[in-house]
């Protein structure tokens, strides 16, 4: 029976009510009385040396309050990264500056120059086309491989080539892969693109920054993930400011997807401008600005090799890639193509010898860094599509050769650096058999091909790493952060609660489904719980929302702190029952004392915590606790996916005819919220595997720099999707056994799509192996007619 | 945007004195020329709406059968009003961008801008339409030359578009998948003297008539007719959306699935 409120109910989601009423109130809607408006220079050429910038006509302009250039932060730290990586040599990675505004030279298209500052944004605007900036325009560097190479052209002149960092993971000999290859019965390679992705979330950036030169406090309103994080960045790191004075808020936040994680240059200005300039100041990015300064996602070319015995175990993977940082260092990037990419190379299979060689490169294009599933997309696409090839040139069963080499023992140690706690493969393989009737796909097959179309099925599988991460072993690989969360339970006198966390909620549903817990674990109504957050004023230091941690994390140290609540709350109880606290049980909201039918109600209990007349004297009064919650280890949500396409073989047009998921994400709070996440999920992944493109031209031009040229996916581009979540390993470390569940539809849908559509090609006679995403119409043709 | 004057004339008369100004513009339904200027692409001193005079606007039909649509008439108001008269006309109209576009742009704009994508440069050349400006009245022949550039004088505006019915028409669109214009669109008219057949999308002169698939069908009006006929890729777009290669093979796919809806 599904429950209807508290853990495992698909309590409908409150935010919605302000979401889709217009209600909302984001960073846009923030107007602070006597503001100014920032509007960014940035540059239109990808590399070049600035050799003179002449702002005086700009400043003359009417309205104009300042206008500040790469020389006004001269004293002023860069944009910092938060993960030292070090490469296969132990040398830490090749860390350039990134400046506020550009100093010396333009790295990519969107590269701000300078910023005006004005009593209106047109005024702004006006202004900055009256800036006489004068550069020397460079050869782009644009390729990859081209870019490492000796005597290629510099992104940053001071560093000794393009290569941020030459770094290596699972194992270091050499010869031993080799023997390993050369033995082997059968190799599959590879050679494929991950292509680059704008995550284009709704909204777009926005920062609004006070400064109160009554109490030097500043406040900075920003759409962000993480409002604790880019007040530790902002004020340590790049201003150097105490944080006690600054006050980060990130409101309703119109969708993240990773990109609105990080710590940017357009925050860190408006802060020290609102200073600067004695006023508040405000900058809404357009979409063109967020095309061209948004930290973009994936990007990586690489090699693959399956090594397999005869009897089709594999027995060694290796692989070469080359992963796009773009033009600096933004927060995270440097972990997403090692610690969360190469970590996932073993998939969920047991292949005894994997090497994983990356090398990571700085181009003249916008900053790439986390976009939903972070490394992990690019690590099952790579497998994935491997495991695929092998199975076409072996003649045999995708779906069996996967099975005959899943892990099947848990706890189990990968060779590249992980330990899977739980799961159930072949289990989680079944649902999908069942859910997405392959039985039945012969007879579709037969009827699209008596319409003239090629019909194929796609399978793949994915695990991830999550809820990221235990902080001792996170720190050891070089990461510049604690990655636990933080939640404070505050019981009202009343009984009702307000739970500030330090996860996010910009579309997760949080605020729905954190409450559920807490009421479940008293036996309260859903409605009398709430969340906090976004407000570094009001919440616990935590870490925020991504790598699909809120939950496990964050709603673990929440678990925790509303066990301690419960704790004392019973004592009060005991108190007032006269009874041993040991004899004391919470139900429904009521304290009983065991085996009798003396009780108190929840709100008796709260009450008299504020109103402590009567009251334990060893107590301290008062109902209110916080729990840091630092995790012994990732989660490992799982899942196979199965899609069906069809082909026209005339244009080359794919359309996905059906969908289907299975994932074990553990326990489930809220079944509804979990489906939509990944629906969601599973949407972006269609749009990276048949839609999303970002392309730069051979001067490093954006080509895609609006939705007439970059394709999101829209509702008819994907199907009904069905969605079976009833495979459930618990998590074996946390309280609440969940996994997350935020990017699996991400980073399991893009291989199950281009397996299908190689699958309906190959049907068709087509002797198609591999297509890069996206797999668009024009690319399939070009494919079948080659 | 930069600051402009705005005029609301309510005749065709001032408008077109109003357009005498210096760097005045027409503005249609605005969907292209308000994005141009808000990304401060275009500077117009004066926009002179034309929405505001009644004879611009409407649908109706003429005594020799064709239907003239005013150049201020909404794609969402075509697509409703010739729904019985012009299926094929309807049915291009409705498939013009989003209701937001539909409900805004005009027949007028959409035209005097010729974007090489745009949908009604292909069913006012496949129709044989005729243009019918303040001053003139100009063949579709003659008026489309080249991406974004047609006869019309500096100042003069479109004030109707009359189209011939066809016997039978079809127009056959296939998506660019981010923008959702033509990447190649087919309008292919039948009409008692003959077949017309119009290619947007594809060209780097923007519309064109596909004269040798026209002389097939004239023959023979089967898809199978034009089985043989390639139109050459070297004067095709190429982009990220698609080769010239790809873009010349889908004009024959295309026109085929034309031929196929109109039998
Ligand atoms: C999201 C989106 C999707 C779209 N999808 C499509 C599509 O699928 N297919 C398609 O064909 N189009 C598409 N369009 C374009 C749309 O059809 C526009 O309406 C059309 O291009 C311009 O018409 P308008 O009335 O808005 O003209 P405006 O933007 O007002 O004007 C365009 C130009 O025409 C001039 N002009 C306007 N009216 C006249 C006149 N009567 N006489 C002389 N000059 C005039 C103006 O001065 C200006 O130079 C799309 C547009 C958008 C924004």
């Amino acid at each position: 029976m599904p429950k209807d409120s508290g853990i495992g109910a698909s309590s409908k989601r409150r935010e919605d009510v302000r979401f889709l009423t217009g209600a909302g109130n984001y960073t846009d809607d923030i107007n602070i009385r006597g503001q100014a408006y920032v509007y960014f220079l940035r540059s239109d050429i990808a590399h070049g040396r600035i050799k003179s910038i002449d702002t005086s006509a700009a400043e003359a302009m009417p309205g104009v309050v300042r206008v500040f250039t790469g020389k006004d932060f001269e004293g002023v730290s860069g944009m910092p990264c938060g993960w030292e990586v070090t490469d296969k040599h132990g040398a830490p990675m090749q860390e350039p500056p990134h400046p506020i505004l550009a100093q010396g030279k333009v790295r990519h298209v969107g590269d701000p120059i300078a910023a005006v500052v004005a009593d209106s944004l047109e005024q702004a605007r006006d202004a900055a086309e009256a800036i006489d900036v004068d550069i020397e325009e460079l050869p782009a560097v644009l390729d990859m491989k081209a870019a490492a190479e000796e005597g290629a052209p510099l992104v940053h002149d001071d560093l000794k080539n393009n290569i941020c960092y030459d770094w290596q993971l699972g194992e270091a000999d050499d010869d031993k892969v080799n023997e390993v290859f050369a033995n082997a019965a059968h190799v599959t390679t590879l050679e494929l693109v991950n292509n680059r992705l704008v995550a284009n979330p709704m909204e777009p950036r926005v920062a609004v920054a006070e400064y109160s030169r009554g109490t030097d406090e500043y406040t900075l309103y920003t759409t962000s993930q993480n409002p604790h994080v880019i007040r530790l960045l902002m004020c340590a790191f790049v201003l150097g400011l105490p944080e006690h004075k600054v006050r980060v808020v990130a409101p309703d936040v119109g969708g993240g997807f990773g990109t609105k994680i990080f710590h940017y240059a357009e925050e860190a200005f408006c802060t020290f401008a609102a200073k600067a300039c004695n006023r508040p100041v405000k900058w809404t990015a357009s979409r063109s600005e967020a095309f061209m300064s948004d930290a973009q996602g994936r990007d990586h070319v690489s090699k693959i090799e399956l090594a397999l015995d005869a009897d089709n175990n594999f027995v060694g993977l290796r692989t070469h890639t080359y992963a796009n940082l773009g033009a600096y260092l933004s927060t995270f990037s440097s972990s997403v193509p090692t610690w969360l990419h190469g970590t996932l190379m073993a998939g969920n299979y047991k292949t005894p010898v994997i090497q994983v060689n990356v090398r990571a490169m700085f181009t003249n294009t916008v900053p790439v860094d986390a976009y939903r599933g972070a490394g992990r997309p690019e690590a099952t696409y790579q497998l994935e599509r491997v495991i695929d090839k092998a199975a076409r040139e072996l003649g045999v069963d995708p779906v069996a050769l996967r099975r005959q080499n899943f892990i099947t023992q848990f706890p189990y140690d990968t060779p590249v650096a992980l330990t899977y706690d739980t799961g159930d493969y072949n289990g989680t393989m079944d649902k999908l058999e069942q859910a997405a009737d392959f039985a039945g796909f012969p007879a579709r097959r037969a009827e699209s091909e008596a319409r003239g179309k090629l019909r194929g099925l796609g399978v793949n599988c994915y695990i991830e790493a999550c809820g990221i991460a235990p902080s001792n072993i996170v720190g050891m690989l070089g990461a510049r952060a604690g990655l636990y969360d933080a939640a404070t339970v505050r019981v009202n006198a009343t009984g009702s609660i307000s739970v500030m966390v330090g996860a996010h909620s910009h579309g997760q549903g949080h605020e729905t489904a954190f409450p559920q817990v807490v009421a479940d674990m008293i036996g309260i109504d859903e409605s009398m719980v709430e969340i906090v957050h976004g407000d570094t004023s009001k919440i616990p230091f935590g870490m925020g929302t991504y790598g699909s941690r809120s939950l496990a994390v964050c709603g673990s140290a929440m678990v925790k702190a509303t066990e301690k609540v419960i704790e004392k709350a019973k004592k009060i109880a005991a108190h007032l029952l006269e009874a041993s606290e040991a004899d004391i049980e919470l139900k429904d909201g009521q304290f009983t004392v065991a085996g009798t039918d003396k009780s108190v109600a929840w709100g008796d209990v709260t009450l008299t915590a504020y109103v402590p007349h009567n009251f334990p004297l060893e107590v301290e009064p008062g109902l209110e606790e916080t729990a840091f919650y630092d995790p012994a280890n990732f989660t490992f949500p799982a899942g196979a996916y199965a899609c069906e396409v069809e082909v026209d073989p005339e244009t080359g047009q794919v359309t996905i005819e059906r969908f289907t998921a299975a994932d074990d994400f553990g326990n489930i709070i809220n079944p509804m919220i979990v489906d939509g996440q990944v629906h969601g999920g599973i949407g972006q992944g269609i749009g990276q595997a048949l839609l999303e493109n970002c392309v730069y031209d051979e001067n490093g031009q954006l080509l895609s720099a609006s939705f007439m040229d970059y394709a999101m996916p829209r509702a008819d581009d994907v199907p009904f999707y069905t969605v079976d979540h009833s495979s459930q390993t618990p998590c074996t470390h946390n309280p609440l056994g969940v996994k997350g569940c935020g990017e699996a539809g991400a980073i399991g849908s893009p291989p199950a799509v281009v397996n299908a559509v190689i699958d309906a090609l190959q049907s068709g006679g087509k002797a198609v192996d591999h297509i890069d995403m996206p797999v668009s119409p024009s690319r399939v043709w070009a494919a079948m007619n080659s | 945007m930069y600051n402009f004057e705005f005029k609301s004339p309510s005749t065709i008369a001032d408008a077109v004195a109003a357009l005498a100004g210096e760097d005045a513009q027409a503005l249609g339904g605005g969907q292209t020329l308000i994005p141009t200027m808000k990304q401060r692409l275009a500077a117009p001193a004066t926009l002179v709406r034309l929405g505001g005079i009644p004879e611009l606007k409407g649908v109706c039909v003429e005594d020799d059968g064709s239907i003239a649509i005013g150049a201020a008439t909404t794609h969402a108001t075509v697509a409703r009003e010739v729904a019985d008269k012009y299926p094929a006309l309807a049915d291009l109209a409705g498939h013009i961008g989003d209701p937001a576009v539909r409900n805004r742009g005009t027949i007028g704009g959409s035209l005097a801008n010729n974007d090489p994508a745009a949908c009604y440069p292909a069913a006012v050349l496949g129709s044989g339409a005729m243009v019918v400006t303040n001053s003139r009245q100009i063949a579709a022949d003659d008026f489309f030359q080249g991406m974004f550039t047609t006869a019309l004088d500096e100042g003069e505006i479109i004030t109707s578009v009359r189209f011939p019915v066809p016997q039978a028409a079809s127009y056959q669109k296939f998506l660019q998948p981010a923008s959702r214009f033509a990447l190649v669109g087919v309008f292919l008219a039948r009409f008692a003297d003959g077949v017309r057949v119009a290619v947007t999308g594809a060209s780097e002169e923007g519309v064109f008539r596909w004269a040798e698939a026209e002389q097939a069908l004239n023959k023979e009006f089967r898809p199978d007719a034009l089985m043989d006929l390639r139109v050459n890729p070297m004067n095709m777009i190429g982009d990220l959306h698609g080769s010239k290669e790809y873009r010349a093979h889908l004009v024959g796919v295309m026109t085929r699935r034309a031929v196929q809806a109109c039998i």
